[in-house]
């Protein structure tokens, strides 16, 4: 079976677009990847593929090889030197982290303004070839990203995977979950239910709740205002007996990471504290040679990942035994 | 065994609405469709178990698509509100539009939600626990005040959590029932408010409407690049589909600390944003909308922001917007948005 090689697979889903799923998507892996599991991504978004773009990696091409597409790297199983003002603050030792690699149809298409219009059948057959044609290699974890809502692509997804993972020969409780994430306001909240719904009919175990764009820490008087409200996300996850894994505030500089490639800078005192200006000040190039693994260590998010994935790697070992 | 993937029998669409015939097997993956001309007897029909029936299927356009431009003729302007990303507040600023047209007393407003997996218009506009009333005339929309009528799968729902687990084909025939069957009545305005995407919804929307006439299309993005890049397909497939695009806002653009009125850049357009983006590709730009948590709020509590908070900034914004909407679709000035 193609997805034999992987140990855990963990879908990220949402009824409702724009909360972010990919945005967790990115930071999940990355932060598996700093815990040390080697992780693949999957975007099955067919029409918005938007993970080319969180790792930086929109001109790259999928490989042709016997068998199958080979997925596009992001970056190899390797040492990292600690962050180089940090290093002093926490003692860190080397960080070992976990290779990555991505396949999403953003690498297929030829230009990136094309529009992908496809009816249903089309892409039940697309999600299909995903599932069984990708040359994976050997895997701890493979997150796959999804579009918003409950339609073809989910159908074909949980339908193939269903049966890939239940065959005799794939790892014991390979299908681990799903991550459910929302935003706060109760408009995102209705439509995140009928996902929860959607999870229960199918039978897919809920890994949890993640409230993203909970706050937004104003970066000139570090007032935290509510944008989207807040505290939505926790009591869903109370009403539908899920758990709730945490709620992901709005950091402009995350996004800035990602749209621009430059390290997160935080103004003296805020959470991660102290400044990494020795890395920023070297101008763009050098920045951009930097991992984007090693640049979100300096992301005031990271931490706050690092708990989540904790919590949900816990969690999946627990099951395994 | 792996549980099956049923479709719900919640909603009665059975009742015959197709042209397209009734299939044995799930369409393959290069099918041309059943409704098109080319069933049955394209190359990649050879060996489908439905060749024989989408070929002997009677030929000719879809006898309902008269029907549905019959009964949308009544309609003077049809509005699509579109964006390739999903969360960038197409139903945010359909809401928006509806209420704003509808502020003039003199226009009637229809808003018809397609979005059948994640549908947000009932509640936004407060009438999330409304039914539907079937007349002899077809299905009633609800009215949200006596110029502004709403159409929502929402409203069919026996359950407002159930998901909603269906395939394009399922749902390209309960929007040609909305179409079709929904009695709007002499409308000014039809917003129709669709799902993330270029896909089934959007495909059937175009091709059921084309015979009634669609004035444009409006364009939803947010600043960054991520969105940016998804509303650029969507472009494309506005081009590809033939639908002109009235234009383009750019929304959570920008948001302003309560605290200390420091404006920063919650979503930073590194590349020019969704300005940049109508220069490039030559459409018309309607403007910036500011994110304003209360828009959120009066989303979720079912009011109308425009009414609600008239002096903010995002409301200036908005009925900038909108007046910008109504003159591309050739309205006088004063008809959108009498000043008060």
């Amino acid at each position: 079976m193609p997805l034999d090689n992987i140990r855990n697979i963990v879908l990220v889903l949402s009824g409702k677009g724009g909360v972010g799923k990919s945005s967790i998507t990115t930071q999940l892996a990355l932060t598996l990847s700093l815990q040390g599991h080697s992780v693949g991504v999957l975007d099955i978004d067919l029409t918005g593929p938007s993970i080319p773009r969180f790792f930086g990696i929109e001109d790259s091409k999928v490989h042709q090889a016997p068998g199958g597409w080979i997925p596009v790297p992001v970056h190899d199983a390797q040492t990292l030197t600690p962050p180089s003002t940090h290093a002093a603050n926490n003692g860190d030792a080397q960080t070992q982290i976990g290779a990555l690699s991505c396949m999403s149809l953003g690498f297929i298409l030829s230009s990136r303004k094309d529009a992908v219009i496809w009816r249903g059948p089309k892409k039940t057959a697309m999600v299909k070839q995903f599932l069984t044609d990708v040359l994976w290699p050997p895997l701890d974890y493979l997150l796959i990203d999804t579009p918003p809502g409950t339609s073809d692509e989910h159908i074909s997804l949980l339908e193939n995977l269903l049966k890939q993972t239940a065959a005799p020969t794939s790892p014991p409780n390979q299908l681990a979950g799903a991550v459910v994430v929302t935003t706060p306001q109760a408009i995102s909240i209705s439509d995140v239910k009928k996902e929860l719904n959607f999870c229960k009919k199918t039978g897919i175990r809920v890994l949890g709740v993640v409230e993203n764009m909970a706050g937004f820490v104003c970066p000139n008087c570090s007032e935290c205002t509510n944008v989207f409200s807040k505290g939505g996300g926790e009591i869903m996850a109370r009403d539908f007996e899920v758990p709730f894994l945490g709620s992901v505030p709005i950091d402009p500089a995350f996004v800035q990471l990602i749209e621009e490639g430059t390290r997160p800078v935080y103004p003296q005192g805020t959470v991660v504290g102290g400044k990494d200006m020795a890395e920023t000040n070297g101008g763009s190039d050098g920045a951009k040679e930097e991992l984007l693994v090693d640049k979100y260590r300096s992301c005031s998010l990271c931490p706050l990942f690092d708990g989540i994935v904790a919590t949900l790697v816990a969690d999946i070992r627990s099951r395994d035994v | 065994m792996a549980p099956s993937l049923e479709e719900p029998t919640q909603v009665d669409l059975d009742a015959p609405l197709k042209a397209a015939p009734k299939l044995v097997a799930p369409e393959p993956e290069h099918c041309p469709g059943p409704e098109s001309q080319q069933a049955g007897v394209a190359d990649s029909c050879a060996g489908c178990p439905n060749q024989k029936i989408c070929a002997s299927a009677p030929k000719g356009p879809d006898p309902d698509i008269p029907l549905i431009t019959s009964r949308l003729s009544s309609v003077a302007h049809k509005i699509l509100v579109l964006s390739g990303k999903g969360g960038v507040g197409k139903s945010t600023f359909s809401t928006m539009l509806s209420h704003g047209f509808a502020s003039n007393p003199l226009f009637t407003v229809g808003l018809m939600d397609t979005d059948i997996c994640g549908p947000s218009i009932p509640k936004m506009m407060g009438v999330e626990d409304e039914t539907i009333h079937v007349t002899a005339e077809g299905w009633e929309p609800v009215w949200v005040s006596d110029n502004l009528g709403v159409m929502s799968v929402q409203f069919m729902l026996p359950n407002r959590d159930d998901a909603v687990i269906w395939r394009g084909a399922k749902k390209n025939g309960l929007i040609k029932k909305f179409l079709m069957d929904v009695v709007w009545g002499e409308l000014d305005f039809l917003v129709v408010d669709t799902p993330p995407g270029t896909s089934d919804e959007h495909l059937s929307v175009n091709s059921f409407l084309k015979e009634a006439g669609v004035d444009g299309a409006v364009l939803v993005s947010t600043p960054q690049e991520v969105s940016l890049l998804d509303v650029r397909k969507e472009i494309d497939f506005c081009r590809k589909a033939g639908i002109r695009i009235l234009g383009i806002v750019e929304n959570m653009s920008g948001f302003v600390c309560p605290g200390c009125k420091h404006q920063s850049q919650i979503f930073r357009p590194s590349t020019g944003g969704a300005e940049r983006l109508a220069q490039d590709e030559g459409i018309p730009f309607l403007g910036k909308v500011p994110l304003d948590p209360r828009i959120g709020m009066a989303c979720d509590y079912g009011e109308s922001f425009l009414d609600a908070y008239p002096e903010s900034p995002a409301c200036q914004a908005i009925r900038g917007v909108v007046q910008r909407v109504g003159e591309q679709i050739g309205l006088k000035k004063g008809d959108v948005l009498p000043e008060e």
